[in-house]
């Protein structure tokens, strides 16, 4: 009874602060998750998957940085029952995607069309990377090239 | 040696495209996104009207001039900002102003109109955005400026401020209304197939305010 009490005194707060965190962790992810799931009438597991990929596609346009299979924005949800019901009259993914622009512009699309005016987007980070693999190669050859000079090989150099 | 300098460049470089980065973003801040449905003919909609007695509203009647199509609920904070400015406009005798009344409940819409006052000539209830998807509105308010050929113009995101009003709105109003004036087969047609709208005709046909009706 002692040691209970005792215990429990001295349990600290932030034991439970941890549980609490620990708790949350595991099932807040799975809450979101629900939240952004409505009941829709799929007739099947090839439709509901279809239309899942669809949705991780487009941006909701309201959150912006998230997509209509994830958010539980009023908008995404209604934007999720045209998506399905376009689903329904049988239009394909292109036809769907050209719909919904036609509507919300580019911006709806998480992978933008390949134009002159997102030409930098795509290519933009390759010609860095190659900018900074050059500029590395270039740094580590004129370091070579000096301790060659001095006739100093130090073990690491073999590693390049 | 001017290879020491390279970091400083580099640095320099950086910080100004970081710079043009937040002005780009004053200049056209990433919530306001640009209407792709500009210079396009406005979806056309049938859609009852809100208030008690108002009757269905076809889109079609507001062919031969200029109109505003202003998005707005009850739950939306901007649309009481730009409020005074939608009244004001309310008044003018060149402005026809249709209230698109956009994932609301209806009694609390009539609520909301009651409260701060309806400056509407028609309102269109549109409660699970049917017709605000086929303008591409993502958020309230937004304000749609659609010439008498039925075509989009303009569209402000946000509440229209007063600025907005007199830098961009009468005056673009003033350039539609100069452009497709009552110009006889215009007006002819648009009376043919759609019975004709004269703004001066909007007060008088407009419903009666909510708290007016039994």
């Amino acid at each position: 009874m002692m040691a209970t009490s005792r215990r429990h005194r001295f349990m600290p707060i932030r034991h439970w602060l941890a549980i609490l965190v620990l708790a949350l962790a595991v099932t807040g992810p799975a809450a979101l998750v629900q939240a952004a799931i409505d009941p829709l009438p799929f007739t099947s597991e090839a439709e509901r998957d279809r239309f899942y990929t669809l949705a991780a596609e487009l941006r909701c346009m309201v959150c912006q940085n998230q997509s209509l299979a994830d958010s539980d924005a009023p908008l995404a949800r209604d934007l999720r029952r045209e998506l399905f019901e376009l689903m329904q009259s049988g239009r394909s993914d292109a036809e769907i995607k050209t719909y919904l622009t036609e509507r919300y512009g580019d911006f709806v699309l998480y992978r933008p069309p390949l134009d002159r005016r997102t030409w930098w987007l795509w290519f933009g980070p390759g010609i860095l990377a190659v900018i900074g693999l050059v500029a590395v190669a270039l740094i580590v050859r004129s370091r070579r090239r000096q301790s060659d000079a001095a006739k100093l090989r130090p073990l690491e150099e073999e590693t390049w | 040696m001017i290879w020491r300098l390279l970091p400083l460049a580099g640095f320099l470089a950086l910080a100004a495209l970081l710079y043009a980065g937040i002005q780009l973003n004053k200049e056209r801040p990433p919530d306001r996104l640009p209407s792709v449905l500009i210079d396009k003919p406005a979806p056309a909609f049938q859609l009852d009207g809100l208030r008690d007695g108002e009757e269905r509203i076809d889109s079609a009647r507001f062919l031969g001039q200029p109109w505003l199509l202003n998005v707005w609920a009850s739950w939306c904070a901007g649309c009481r900002i730009e409020h005074p400015q939608m009244e004001q406009l309310a008044q003018r005798p060149d402005v026809v102003l249709v209230g698109l009344n956009w994932k609301d409940e209806r009694t609390d819409a009539l609520r909301w109109l009651n409260q701060f006052g309806d400056p509407y000539h028609y309102i269109a209830a549109d409660p699970d955005n049917r017709v605000g998807l086929h303008f591409g509105v993502y958020g309230a308010p937004e304000t749609f400026v659609i010439d008498a050929q039925g075509v989009i113009r303009h569209k402000f995101v946000g509440p229209v401020s007063q600025h907005d009003v007199d830098t961009v709105l009468l005056p673009l109003l003033a350039r539609l209304h100069a452009q497709a004036p009552a110009s006889p087969q215009a007006s002819a047609s648009a009376s043919a197939s759609h019975s004709g709208f004269d703004p001066a005709l909007a007060a008088t046909d407009r419903p009666a305010a909510p708290e007016a009706t039994p």
